[in-house]
């Protein structure tokens, strides 16, 4: 697993990032970004160099899905690695999002072992 | 029919009926009168309850003061658990000072203190959602208490909203939400 790439991580929380951060951390991801919803992460993938992103859903003015279709329909971002982190959990939230093309999908609130686990997957495939 | 609002619109009707009424009633009319006037009475009734249970204080004081204090909540956790994961983070600093072992067992220590403190992203989601129903119930009641008019639609998604956020409606309850073992499935039924 490559843990010297870029990673963006998007929550409305603020005490969320930290805690996210912290855990990539813990697996040795040092190069961390932060954005507070959809559309600053954009704009950060846009001018930025990602590898993998991990993405609240539940965020204004843009959500982690609508994150999620923008950066598949962008030539340059759409084979980034995508992770979904939320608390939304119903079987038509996590359809729609494996339809936009998510990388894999959590569910809140997770722990670190789950964390890894499906970084390791989705960048194993990346 | 008056301009107006129904409750006077409806005893307007009712004067107006009444006024049609002349001579010897049948038992049809006596019975249709005794109708109204009940009605005439319900009506007077529920006006007074109205005014007694003086529902302005209701958006005057009771929401506003519930939607304050559960911000409070949400602010007070937050900073409770930002102090926490400032203790967690001088603790991992202090790892390296350690031998294998003990680092070890700090850095587990600290790892699960991380994800529980993960409760306050959740628990400010419901909140928000009560805040959201709070709000929702103070324009129903101005609604009502205002003229007894017609009510407003109930609160939705917004018909322009994106899938993104007519889906937002997280967290569920822990009878209603599916755990990580069901999302695997579901997301391994599309491989």
């Amino acid at each position: 697993m490559d843990t010297k790439l870029n990673v963006l991580i998007v929550d409305d929380y603020k005490t969320m990032l930290r805690i996210i951060r912290n855990l990539l951390k813990q697996l040795e991801f040092d190069n961390v970004e932060e954005a507070s919803d959809g559309q600053e992460a954009l704009s950060k993938l846009r001018t930025g160099n990602f590898g993998l992103v991990i993405s609240d859903w539940n965020m204004a003015p843009m959500t982690g899905l609508d994150l999620l279709k923008e950066v598949r329909a962008d030539a340059r971002l759409k084979d980034t690695p995508f992770i979904m982190i939320t608390a939304e959990s119903k079987t038509e939230n996590v359809v729609a999002a494996k339809q936009a093309g998510v990388s894999n999908y959590i569910v809140k609130p997770f722990n670190a072992e789950t964390l890894r686990g499906k970084i390791e997957k989705v960048l194993g495939h990346a | 029919m008056p301009d107006g609002n129904p409750p006077d619109q409806i005893e307007a009707a009712v004067r107006a009926v009444l006024g049609t009424l002349s001579g010897d009633l049948t038992v049809t009319e006596a019975a249709l009168l005794g109708e109204l006037e009940a009605l005439g009475r319900e009506v007077k009734r529920a006006k007074s309850e109205i005014a007694a249970l003086s529902v302005e204080d209701i958006n005057e004081s009771h929401i506003p003061a519930a939607t304050d204090e559960l911000d409070a909540v949400v602010e007070h956790t937050a900073t409770a658990t930002n102090e926490i994961l400032d203790a967690c983070e001088t603790l991992e600093s202090l790892q390296s000072k350690l031998d294998e072992g003990n680092a070890q067992a700090l850095g587990h220590a600290v790892t699960r203190i991380y994800e529980a403190c993960s409760f306050q992203d959740i628990t400010g989601q419901r909140i928000a959602k009560v805040v959201s129903a709070l709000k929702a119930i103070e324009s129903r009641v101005a609604a009502v208490t205002g003229s007894f008019g017609s009510l407003p639609a109930a609160m939705g998604k917004n018909a322009d909203a994106t899938e993104g956020e007519k889906l937002a409606n997280g967290p569920q309850l822990p009878t209603n939400a599916s755990s990580q073992a069901d999302i695997d499935k579901l997301l391994a039924s599309f491989d």
